[in-house]
């Protein structure tokens, strides 16, 4: 029986506006790795993408015989087991070939860990202070030596509560971002005072943990400017959610200024405190 | 006391005087091993509900961002509730359940080797999951640590904390007296001609678990009780201050941890052996590969623990051996997968709901398989380690896994335990509302990790709605599922059609061939005759 032309209708307008929402949820969706920022988070992305392309051909390759064996072989349509149960050839073959497979898989990871790791030559170094719940940022060498900042999370209350609209940046937005120049390499220094947390930014594939009384480090080298956003990653206790990363990459003229402006705020709340210490010795 | 000593060789069906005892007695007493078996599964399906219920409340905290139903606090409780009370109390305990009720049947003997340490390991459980909940009710409520109890959070928790720890000893005791006993069971309780590589495969798996669990539960133990004296005693096992270290913590936890998986997933695996060759009408392919599979994969799991560490900072040699360690281990999982494909191609199939978990199983524990690959790699794991789609990758492995591959074996033996048969069709809902629903709670958490959201957080950023409502939904139908679990198992014990001694034509073990249904109440009085 053919469908009448009005249902015809009916179904295509349905596809469209199917087609329409999937389009639009596509995207509106995060789905992937966020964009790389460094050339490690491009390597990082690269190798992810170089094996979910290795995973997804096995699996359809396994699923494939399975499903051919799910369909053809069933009791129903009255096929008779065979009573084979061993076959050393194939046995072997599936044993070695996953190793050879294994093999151009670790080799590009090998070359990535091996960059990763290699924290030495830095343009500048800042230790970040897991703190429960806000992040301490000590400039300790390079351009901006001595600049302290301490970075919290400013989304408001009433925005978590419900009781305010919640903007583009909700929980990915702090007081004072940790500034650095773009192309530099940024050498990152972690250290925790109470329980371990963890220094993310995924733009950059970074991630370390802060541990405390201990000091571990990482890197990146920022190719772009603006601004990039991460979180705590590692349980710390109640406002664990609460505590983000943000890094402003900046130009080199821009980065100058913004460390003469921090040197003179430091230098000024250092003589007003000095100032207050001195009346109050008086 | 006559329960457990028969000299008389007498036939079965003489319930009468070697029979349990009545009322509330029979399963303080027992010693039986159908008995023990049955607590341990009703316990497991209970802390099931439970942890179950957790996870709802996480779920529907997540539905949407900002702090709508619970505080920070209470939502860290419950994942760390969530986490101890699945592993320990609903996953392990389904396994010794089903290592109690089978393999006496399977090697032909009559009962476990320990009959009462086998009582004494069950009724450990109660008071440990007692000891978890009562938790949430004392001053500072149920720690808010994650399962793992990673130092010095651990320090800052409250009395609860100390509680959990008295759980974690206790869950630790019941399983180590557990395996001790399966494994003396296994190697000195066969029937004559059974000889080790005859056995099936369910048990072979039980006995490497057992020495696995021999192994790593007491590392367990000893991490617990390092954090409780770093806490109450003024020892700085973890405490840079006094000369330890927070990371000795986790090396140690993931030296448990790790093989922990293992002793999780090789029982499902058994489960799974033996559930895909009787519903293709074919032996097992390749046998003797999947006992030396499993081995393999046992041995690896102790050298590859700091892989769950990779940035914590370890020097680049240490991050290079636990991942070739680690992708090594896709090698023996590897084979098992070609093995099961293997014994469906060209057997002669059907599908009942056994066979469907069996099936799910294999489709979903390969996906976490493989997500388990992309996590072995440094590089891309210090991108995801923490975040959703690690949460992702161990529920496809732990709930796709092993708890598909429980309700699989459940399946499978319910009418040899009950001697009645389950109602096929609402099986099969069953199968596929869970499969549907497990897949809309966890496939969309791979997006949410990938594009960087932390775990173990009540709060996230406005990007990741959507994914997080698909996963709410799905969440709330995967447990309301399960409710229909627990009737198609009321309604099989109390009106299911009579079952026959072998309802499914593909089973060989001997709980099948040798044993009529139900199964008597001890089941090899006298040796099986082995050709």
């Amino acid at each position: 029986m053919m469908p009448s032309k009005s249902k015809l209708r009916a179904a295509r307008w349905a596809a469209a506006a199917l087609l329409a929402a999937f389009s639009g949820l596509a995207r509106a969706l995060e789905w992937n790795l966020q964009p790389p920022a460094t050339p490690i988070a491009a390597d990082v992305q690269g190798l992810h993408e170089y094996v979910m392309i290795l995973v997804i051909v096995i699996f359809v390759g396994v699923f494939s015989v399975m499903f051919w064996s799910v369909y053809a072989h069933r009791k129903s349509k009255g096929h008779q087991a065979a009573q084979f149960h061993e076959n050393t050839m194939v046995e072997m073959l599936w044993t070695v070939i996953p190793l050879v497979i294994l093999i151009f898989i670790a080799w590009p990871a090998t070359k990535t860990v091996i960059a990763q790791k290699d924290t030495s030559n830095a343009d500048i170094t800042v230790k970040a202070t897991g703190m429960q719940w806000k992040w301490g940022y000590d400039y300790v060498k390079g351009e901006g030596e001595g600049i302290h900042l301490v970075s919290e999370l400013s989304t408001p209350n009433e925005q978590i509560e419900g009781q305010a609209t919640k903007d583009a940046n909700y929980l990915l937005e702090v007081d004072h971002p940790l500034v650095v120049p773009v192309g530099k390499k940024v050498r990152i220094l972690t250290t925790a005072v109470d329980v371990v947390h963890s220094w993310w930014v995924p733009a950059f594939a970074v991630k370390q943990d802060a541990i405390p009384g201990f000091i571990r480090d990482t890197w990146f080298r920022a190719t772009e400017t603006g601004t990039f956003r991460g979180q705590c990653a590692e349980l710390c206790g109640k406002n664990h959610g609460f505590m983000p990363i943000v890094v402003k990459v900046v130009p080199q003229q821009e980065y100058t200024a913004w460390v003469e402006q921090q040197k003179k705020r430091q230098a000024s709340a250092g003589a007003a405190v000095q100032t207050a210490e001195a009346n109050a010795s008086k | 006391m006559s329960a457990v000593i028969d000299s008389h060789g007498h036939a079965h069906g003489h319930a009468g005087h070697h029979g349990p005892h009545s009322g509330i007695m029979r399963w303080i007493t027992t010693t039986n091993h159908k008995d023990i078996g049955t607590m341990y599964l009703w316990f497991s399906f209970t802390m099931f509900l439970v942890g179950g219920g957790m996870a709802e409340v996480i779920r529907a905290e997540l539905f949407k961002p900002g702090l709508q139903i619970v505080d920070p606090d209470f939502f860290n409780q419950m994942t760390t509730m969530h986490g101890l009370i699945m592993v320990f109390g609903a996953i392990m305990p389904a396994f010794v359940g089903f290592a109690n009720w089978l393999i006496p049947m399977q090697i032909g003997a009559p009962d476990m080797a320990f009959a009462r340490l086998n009582n004494w390991s069950f009724w450990l459980l109660p008071f440990a999951g007692s000891l978890l909940i009562i938790s949430f009710f004392v001053p500072g409520g149920a720690p808010g640590v994650g399962w793992t109890m990673y130092a010095p959070l651990t320090v800052q928790m409250g009395m609860g904390m100390d509680l959990t720890i008295f759980a974690v000893h206790l869950l630790g005791m019941s399983s180590i007296m557990g395996s001790i006993n399966i494994v003396t069971t296994i190697l000195n309780m066969r029937a004559p001609g059974m000889t080790l590589m005859r056995m099936p495969l369910f048990c072979w798996t039980w006995l490497i678990t057992g020495y696995l669990l021999i192994a790593a539960m007491p590392v367990l133990a000893g991490a617990v009780t390092m954090t409780l004296t770093d806490r109450h005693f003024g020892t700085t096992f973890f405490n840079a201050a006094g000369g330890g270290d927070p990371v000795l913590y986790q090396h140690i936890f993931w030296f448990f941890g790790h093989p922990e998986v293992y002793i999780i997933a090789l029982p499902a695996f058994g489960v799974i052996s033996q559930v895909i060759p009787a519903f293709s009408r074919k032996p097992l392919f390749g046998y003797a590969s999947m006992v030396y599979a499993t081995s393999a994969i046992a041995i690896l799991s102790f050298i590859v623990w700091a892989h769950h560490m990779y940035t914590v900072g370890m020097p680049v040699t240490a991050q290079l051996f636990f991942m070739y360690a680690t992708t090594l281990i896709a090698v023996p999982t590897g084979v098992k997968v070609f093995n099961w494909v293997a014994t469906m191609w060209k057997g002669s199939l059907s599908f009942e709901t056994p066979m469907l978990f069996a099936i799910g199983f294999l489709f979903l524990f390969t996906m976490g398989g493989f997500s388990g690959l992309v996590l072995s790699l440094a590089p891309v794991d210090i991108q995801l380690q923490d975040t959703y789609y690690v949460v992702a990758h161990f529920h496809y492995v732990m709930v796709a896994g092993a708890l598909f591959s429980a309700f699989a074996g459940i399946y499978f033996w319910l009418p040899k335990w009950t001697g009645r048969m389950y109602d096929e069709t609402l099986g099969k809902w069953h199968f596929w509302l869970s499969m549907i629903f497990f897949n809309m709670i966890f496939f969309v958490q791979h997006f949410l990790g990938l594009a960087g959201m932390p775990r173990r957080i009540p709060d996230y950023p406005l990007m990741f709605e959507t994914w997080n409502k698909i996963s709410s939904i799905g969440a709330f139908g995967f447990g309301l599922t399960q409710l229909l679990f627990l009737y198609i198992v009321v309604k099989c014990i109390t009106r299911g059609e009579k079952a026959p001694q072998k309802p499914w034509d593909g089973a060989d073990s001997l709980e099948w061939t040798h044993l009529p249904t139900p199964a008597p109440y001890h089941s090899f009085e006298t040796p099986p005759v082995l050709k």
